[in-house]
């Protein structure tokens, strides 16, 4: 089984707003694949459906190759990173808690074990240690988007899904940012959906590339995809800036 | 002068009126507290509902307090229990409403990064919502504390004990040093109630990061 996402058709609405409607997606095992749309295009929205945290109205969403009615939605969710803009870290948790947060949702911890995960995972996002004690507030913007990424990889989910993580911070930052991200990506092998609105990033980042457009996937394929045979005006002028 | 002379020369008196009260307060503080938390985390959870209950609580909110003692006479009789009852059902504004309050501000943001890698109801309550929305509670609490002690003086008027009893005793015999040794002391209880309050505040602020 290659595909670890998969939706079929699928339509969401906030109440009489409808955000996608019928789009078909797969996503495969070891794929770094970029969303990339103007805002309000349904992008943040296809990408809560493969968490569950937005269900929709008509299709289906399967994960693991197995659907999200027959999964039982937190087990799934502790199994699936998940990174947005601004880190939304808790700002009453240390960094130590806060990246210790999902594992600890399953079982108890002991200090020795929180500090253990806490050291390897700062290591591997690439800050100092002595981090591990401080609060969100006392953290650059940069710092911030690291821990959330820790955050969301404590678990060491197979699958992450990173909703523009790098929106709120510098260009120098984040292009550090990115780096680090694919280097990450090839030690762990996880499954990357990331959104952004940045076609640079996205030509950096995916290995593949979709574009949406009023709730629709306008166009998909790699860079020299892209490039060589844009579908129309509106994705020549996104991926021409 | 004569204030400080009374309050020395019928100290046992005062001192048994300042310990009933406080035994009064403290039960209803501890009864609408946890009522009202209860109460403020279940309706945040149902936004319909919170209307309704915050409508009902704040209709009850506006019964004069001495009336309300007067209703429950017939249902619970006179004393303590009726006193500790109708102090406990005025608490609960504040703390419902600040509890409400407070839980349904925190960063919709964070709350859904907290379910989406894995929380369950329950451990994004216990874990993230309720401890941000704490300053916030606290805040309703240390209302609510303060409106028990000075509400408490009037208990004595259906027979309940504390401070209130000097202040009665002090009207009927119309005794002004022995009413205001009363109300200076359910003044001070309430402040220095206030203050001890406030200092908790301050901490969680500071533990929590949100000053």
């Amino acid at each position: 089984m290659s595909e670890v996402i998969a939706i079929q058709n699928c339509c969401a609405a906030y109440g009489e707003n409808q955000v996608l409607s019928g789009v078909s997606l797969k996503v495969k095992k070891g794929e770094f694949l970029v969303i990339i749309g103007p805002s309000g295009c349904g992008k943040t929205t296809l990408l809560k459906l493969m968490n569950g945290l937005v269900t929709p109205v008509r299709g289906e969403v399967a994960v693991k190759g197995k659907a999200l009615t027959e999964w039982d939605l937190t087990a799934m969710r502790r199994g699936i990173g998940y990174a947005v803009q601004g880190a939304k870290l808790f700002p009453h948790m240390t960094v130590e808690d806060n990246i210790c947060y999902v594992p600890r949702l399953e079982r108890k911890m002991t200090r020795e074990e929180k500090k253990t995960l806490t050291e390897k995972m700062l290591a591997l996002v690439d800050l100092p240690q002595e981090l591990a004690q401080r609060f969100p507030r006392q953290l650059s913007g940069g710092q911030k988007q690291r821990v959330g990424i820790a955050r969301a990889m404590a678990a060491e989910p197979d699958i992450l899904l990173m909703d523009e993580p790098f929106g709120a911070v510098d260009e120098i930052t984040r292009r550090g940012l990115q780096e680090e991200l694919l280097d990450l990506q090839k030690k762990t092998g996880a499954t990357i959906v990331f959104i952004t609105h940045d076609i640079e990033e996205a030509f950096k980042l995916g290995d593949r590339i979709l574009i949406m457009k009023e709730g629709r996937i306008w166009q998909e394929g790699t860079k020299e995809e892209l490039l060589e045979a844009p579908r129309d005006a509106f994705v020549k002028q996104l991926i021409c800036k | 002068m004569e204030l400080v002379q009374i309050l020395w020369d019928r100290r046992d008196f005062f001192l048994t009126c300042l310990l009933e009260h406080i035994r009064i307060s403290l039960t209803a503080v501890v009864c609408a507290g946890i009522l009202g938390i209860l109460a403020g985390v279940l309706i945040s959870r149902h936004r319909k509902a919170a209307g309704i209950a915050l409508g009902v609580i704040n209709v009850i909110y506006t019964i004069p307090s001495i009336s309300l003692l007067g209703f429950l006479i017939p249902f619970t009789g006179i004393g303590n229990k009726t006193a500790v009852i109708a102090l406990t059902v005025y608490g609960l504004l504040p703390i419902v409403r600040n509890t409400y309050t407070g839980l349904t501000n925190v960063d919709a943001g964070i709350l859904e990064v907290a379910e989406g890698l894995g929380g369950d109801q329950r451990q994004v309550m216990l874990k993230i919502r309720f401890p941000l929305a704490l300053p916030v509670i606290i805040s309703g609490f240390r209302n609510m504390v303060v409106m028990i002690i000075a509400m408490s003086g009037i208990a004595s008027f259906i027979g309940a004990g504390g401070l209130g009893a000097a202040i009665y005793r002090g009207i009927t015999t119309y005794n002004m040093t022995l009413t205001a040794a009363g109300s200076v002391l359910i003044a001070a209880l309430a402040l220095f109630s206030d203050w001890l309050l406030s200092r908790v505040e301050k901490a969680v602020g500071r533990r929590y990061g949100i000053e």
